[in-house]
Order: C-alpha cells, then structure tokens, then sequence
C-alpha cells in the first residue's frame, strides 16, 4: 500500500543502499555498454545517461508498480530501475530475440508490457502525448495512479510539448511531466534553442504546478518527486519537474562533442550525483563502506551474466522478420 | 425484410452511436466533436446521450489528442479520433506513423494499440487546396495500419463497430462529398461489413474499373454510360486501401481481360501505381490492353468550379480510358 499521506523521503539504511544500489547499476551497465560498443556487439544509436542516473531513481522510487511510464530514447536506465530484468535490456541491446522488444527495438526502444514501460521513445516529444493518453485512460476509468513520462530540455522547442500540457492541464490528468535538463539537445545548447530557458516556468504557464530541483542529487529528486506523484495520485492534475542535470558522455556514441568545453564538463563531473550520493550517506553514517563494496560487487557479478545471456541468446529468426506488424488473426475477436 | 432510408452522414452517426452503447471502452475525440456537433455534423445529438467525457471536444492540437488516444488505447480504452480533414492529420502523422503503426513490431508483438482514427477526405466542395486533398495512399504506404474508405452508406455504417474490434490502429477515411448520399439499410440485424475484402458493385465482362471512395460512384456512372455502347464493365470497390484485396482484384482481371483505376489522388506515387503494378506482375498475360490510370491532376485541388471539376476524376474521362483499352 501507498502511503499517500507521507510526502517525505525517508532515509532508512535500505533505502539509501537501494538508491545507491540503482544509480550504481545505471552507471556500470552503461560503461559495459560503450565498452560493447566499441567491440561493436551493439551497434545503431546508443544514448549514455550516465550523470544523470540521480532523476531515473529518484522519480522511479516513488512509482508503484503499476504506474506507467514513459521515456525517451536515453531510456535504459528508467528500465533497469523499472524493475526490466538486466539481461533483457542488455539482450536488446545486442538485438537478440530474448531482448524486452524481442531485440527489434535496440537501444532507444525498449518497451515492457508487464512493467508499463511505454518505451523507449526516439521521436524527441513524441512520449508526450501517449503519456496524456495513458493518463486520460486511468481517468476516464476512474483508476487513482500516475503516469509518467521523461524527456531532454530539447522536447520544450517541439509543438507537441505545448499540446500536451495543455491538454493535460486542461482536462486535469493524472500525469507527472519529468524534464531532464541536460542543457543541451544533441549539440545545441539551451540558450541556443530555448526563448525562455526556464522549462519548469514553461510549464506553469499552463496552469500546472512545476518545480526545478537539483538533478545531481538523489534525495532531492525523490523528495520532489514523491510531492509531485502524490499530489498527481490525489487528483490533483498535472504536475511538473524540470530536474537540473548533465551528461558527462556525449549525446550518442557517434557525436565528437565539439560544442561544449571540457571544463564544463569537468566542472559538472565534481557534482557526479554516485559520488556525492555515496560521500554524503557514508559521512552520515548511514551507509558502510562495505556497502560500496557489496553494492559494486553484486552489480557486476549482475552485468556479467547479462553479458553472458545476451552473447547466448538468439537471433530472431529471418522467418519472423514481419511478425507482429499487426496482430495475428487469431487474436481478432 | 424491412429496409429504412437514411444519409451517408446518419449511417456514422448510427455507427458511433452503436459503437458508444455496445462498449464502454469506446468514446470520440476530435476537434468540435461536441459542442458544434462534428465539422461534419457525425457527431450531433451524442453529447446529451453519452456526455461530455465520451463525446470530447479537443485542442486545435492534432498531434496531441491523437497522441493522447493512441496512449488511451495503450491503456485499454477503445478511442475513436476525428480529425477534421485528411490535410490536418498531417499534423499527426508523428504519432500517426510513428507511434501507432510501430509499436507493436517495435516492441515485439507486446502493445496492440487499438485505435480507430476517422477523418474527412477528398475534393468536390471548391474548398480549395489546403482542404481538399486525398492522401489515401500516403496511409496505404505505411505497414501496421489498416486503411478502410467506405464508398456506401452501407459501409460507413458497418464499418466501425469491425474496426473497433480490431487490435491494431484502422484509419478510416470519409469522402467529404458522400456525407449527404442516402440509401437503403436493413431496419434490423447486424449491419457489420468484412473489413478485409474488395466489394465488387457492378458484374461485367469487358473491363475492370477499379475505385474507391467517392470514385465508386462514378465508375458505376461510367459503367452504365458504356453499357448503352455495348460495354460491360465490372466495377470494383476497394473498400480497404490497406491491406489491398489482390485475390479480388486479380480475379477480375483474369476474367475481363482489362483494368482501368480510378483515384482521385495525383498520378504520381499514387495508391493506383500500387495496384497497376501488382496487377502488372499477377496478371500481365492475363491481360489484353495496358493497365489504364484515371487519376487527380498533378496540381494543388483549385477553387473555381470548373477548373476542380477538370482535376479530378469525372465518369466521361472514366469512360474514355474504358473505350480507349477497348480500342473503341
């Protein structure tokens, strides 16, 4: 059960070592993924999230299962928090037929029924509207739950941005909008792009109440995130984050990242949301430097076997190459 | 078995109305849906029996509340989308294209996203270019949508409740110029039509004339011009633009010998280049004359009367193109 009273993060030594935990599994499986890479086992577009692991945790942990969600193409850590089962995600990644999406998807579309995983989505806003749609569902039915949906700074410059949070606000949906602001969409920054660089101010002018936090840190992202879903789960409407973050790689492991300095980046690195996560929980006494240890220990005993499964599974066979474009017939009532 | 009169636009009307009793899952979106009473008067009436939630007026945001329905059927609603004209779904076609068709093969046969999206079609009504176009077969392009174009009163009325039934996305297109045709309709029964099979409106024997939508009609013109001269044309209702009935149409072919297609699209890249081709390549021995095309003219839909009446389709040019493979 919810406890839809309690809008404040409790820091018990469980919750701090799962926090750690996921943010933990994000970073690691992603720098198997660049490692994979290279040796080109995966292949296609492939988006790093790592920087930004504190937003896909933060928000995550205050979902109930049964919350849809709805990412964009960045999205492997908001599977692998969802509850995605690591060699699944990692078997997509490869495109092998034990993938979430049967490894039709890859990278950037990574999809799960059982969790409510709505992708894995590689049209920049285009999650938008689904998420109004899912939100519109659970209303229309008279289910008390949230939907939510993640997406770049860079999807405020598109129309379905706009419409989106207006139909949301205007029909008083039960959604919870995450913008991840990692101040650049591919290679043009915010001031770039953006008229009004505050997104979270965007947003409230149509009437939805939106907050900007600190995106580097874990707690703050979940404190915020849990008043926001709560408030969504009372009925509340729409609400709003633009959590404040960066990626330390660049936007795809195609892009040179010419057009941001190094010092930037560097800058960005002192604030690693792991680190300052891991620093504080220990200075505070809550967590061990064992847990460090058991928590590294478990995750890449966990990567190694995801490795392991997804160089083992199969390949989709030809056959099969125009299945499920539309249903099969015996599913046609 | 008794039989009641009744318009094109009463027969959707009938259909949503039918669809919104049987299931409580169903429930329409569009742009002036309510209040107004639809662009296209489908919709008058429902609001008082169904009420604003399932009759709901949306945004001039095409992208947004067909993103949102395609999101409602994701979670287990059946939603019906107006949008008011084929030259405004452009604006959807992200969500569309996309979305709706891709998702099922994208994630491995796991998401069925059962939507129905109506929309307003074609030329006739000197509307001009940005509100007469037909891009039936920019639709009938995409894999992972079904594409359906009632010419008749019958199927604008049986059309539906099959189409909500079925667990992919249907995109339904309504010639603007048929809401006001009226006919005949059993009283009683099931009015459900096959939504995967060509209709054939005429028996012939000289030549094939194949068409859809608003076109049907004056093929059958055409046909019962040419019979005075001797001709007997069958004439084909395509009815589902996607996927394309070829048994029906092969069929046909085989036995007259002759095809002659009728779209009211520009030439080029058109849904009749499809079935020229297919036709081409199942039945080319079959055949006693080149596959004809009667098609729209390769220009933005004019305003003037007479200048629209010249781009598109008319039953003279039809009959020409049937004399000319008859070599008469």
């Amino acid at each position: 059960m919810r406890n839809i009273a309690d809008d404040r993060v409790h820091l018990t030594r469980e919750h701090a070592f799962e926090l750690l935990r996921q943010m933990t599994r994000i970073r690691r499986f992603e720098e198997k993924c660049a490692e994979l890479y290279t040796q080109e086992k995966i292949r296609g577009f492939l988006h790093l999230y790592i920087g930004e692991e504190a937003n896909a945790v933060g928000v995550i942990s205050t979902l109930s299962e049964d919350e849809a969600i709805v990412a964009t193409y960045r999205e492997h850590g908001h599977a692998l928090v969802r509850g995605l089962p690591m060699n699944e995600v990692m078997a997509e990644m490869f495109g092998k037929a034990a993938g979430s999406s049967r490894g039709r998807g890859g990278s950037m579309h990574i999809f799960s029924a059982r969790h409510r995983f709505f992708g894995g989505n590689a049209i920049v806003a285009g999650g938008l509207p689904l998420a109004v749609g899912l939100a519109l569902a659970d209303k229309m039915v008279g289910i008390e739950r949230a939907t939510c949906c993640f997406f770049g700074e860079g999807a405020a410059a598109e129309g379905e941005f706009h419409e989106s949070l207006n139909l949301a606000a205007l029909w008083h949906l039960p959604v919870l909008f995450v913008c991840e602001n990692n101040l650049y969409a591919m290679g043009t920054a915010l001031a770039r792009s953006q008229s009004n660089p505050s997104i979270s101010e965007r947003a409230a002018v149509y009437g939805i109440e939106s907050e900007a936090v600190d995106g580097m840190n874990v707690v703050d992202v979940e404190a915020a995130a849990r008043r926001a879903v709560h408030a969504v789960r009372r009925g509340e409407g729409p609400r709003f984050i633009e959590a404040m973050t960066y990626r330390f790689r660049a936007h795809s492991m195609f892009d040179p990242d010419l057009y941001r300095e190094k010092a930037e980046i560097e800058e960005w690195k002192k604030r690693d949301p792991i680190m300052l996560f891991a620093d504080w929980a220990l200075s505070a006494g809550i967590l061990h430097q064992d847990d460090r240890q058991e928590i590294e220990a478990g995750v890449a005993q966990e990567i190694d076997a995801a490795v392991a499964f997804a160089e083992a599974a199969d390949w989709e066979p030809v056959e099969d190459l125009v299945k499920d474009v539309i249903s099969p017939p015996e599913t046609v009532p | 078995m008794t039989t009641r009169r009744m318009t094109y636009r009463e027969a959707v009307r009938e259909a949503l109305r039918e669809s919104l009793t049987r299931d409580k899952r169903v429930f329409l979106m569009g742009e002036d849906v309510n209040r107004y009473g639809g662009a296209y008067a489908c919709s008058l009436g429902l609001p008082a029996e169904f009420g604003d939630e399932r009759i709901r007026d949306a945004p001039l945001s095409e992208s947004a509340f067909v993103g949102a329905g395609i999101g409602a059927a994701l979670g287990g609603m059946r939603p019906i989308v107006e949008i008011m004209t084929i030259n405004f779904s452009l604006l959807a076609l992200d969500q569309i294209v996309n979305s709706a068709a891709t998702l099922r093969h994208m994630s491995g046969g796991q998401f069925s996203v059962p939507i129905v999206i109506r929309m307003a079609t074609g030329a006739g009504r000197q509307l001009a270019a940005q509100h007469s176009h037909s891009l039936e077969g920019w639709y009938g392009h995409i894999p992972g949508i079904r594409v359906l174009a009632p010419a008749t009163v019958a199927d604008a009325r049986g059309m539906l409740w099959p189409a909500l039934m079925n667990p992919d996305p249907v995109v339904i297109m309504e010639h603007a110029t048929l809401y006001n045709e009226e006919d005949e309709l059993p009283t009683e029964g099931d009015m459900s039509v096959d939504i995967g099979k060509a209709a054939k409106r005429r028996e012939g024997a000289d030549a094939t004339v194949i068409a859809h939508s608003a076109c049907v009609k004056k093929a059958l013109d055409a046909a019962d011009m040419l019979a005075s001269e001797g001709i007997n044309c069958e004439v084909i209702d395509l009815r589902i633009l996607r996927p394309l009935d070829d048994e029906t149409i092969i069929a046909s072919v085989r036995k007259t010998h002759r095809a002659i297609i009728v779209d009211e699209a520009w030439r080029s890249g058109s849904l009749a280049a499809e079935i020229s081709s297919r036709i081409t390549e199942q039945a080319f021995y079959d055949l006693d004359a080149p596959v004809a095309r009667v098609c729209g003219a390769e220009v933005p839909i004019p305003y003037p009367r007479h200048l629209e009446l010249a781009a598109l389709p008319q039953p003279q040019s039809i009959a020409a193109a049937v004399r000319k493979a008859m070599r008469r």
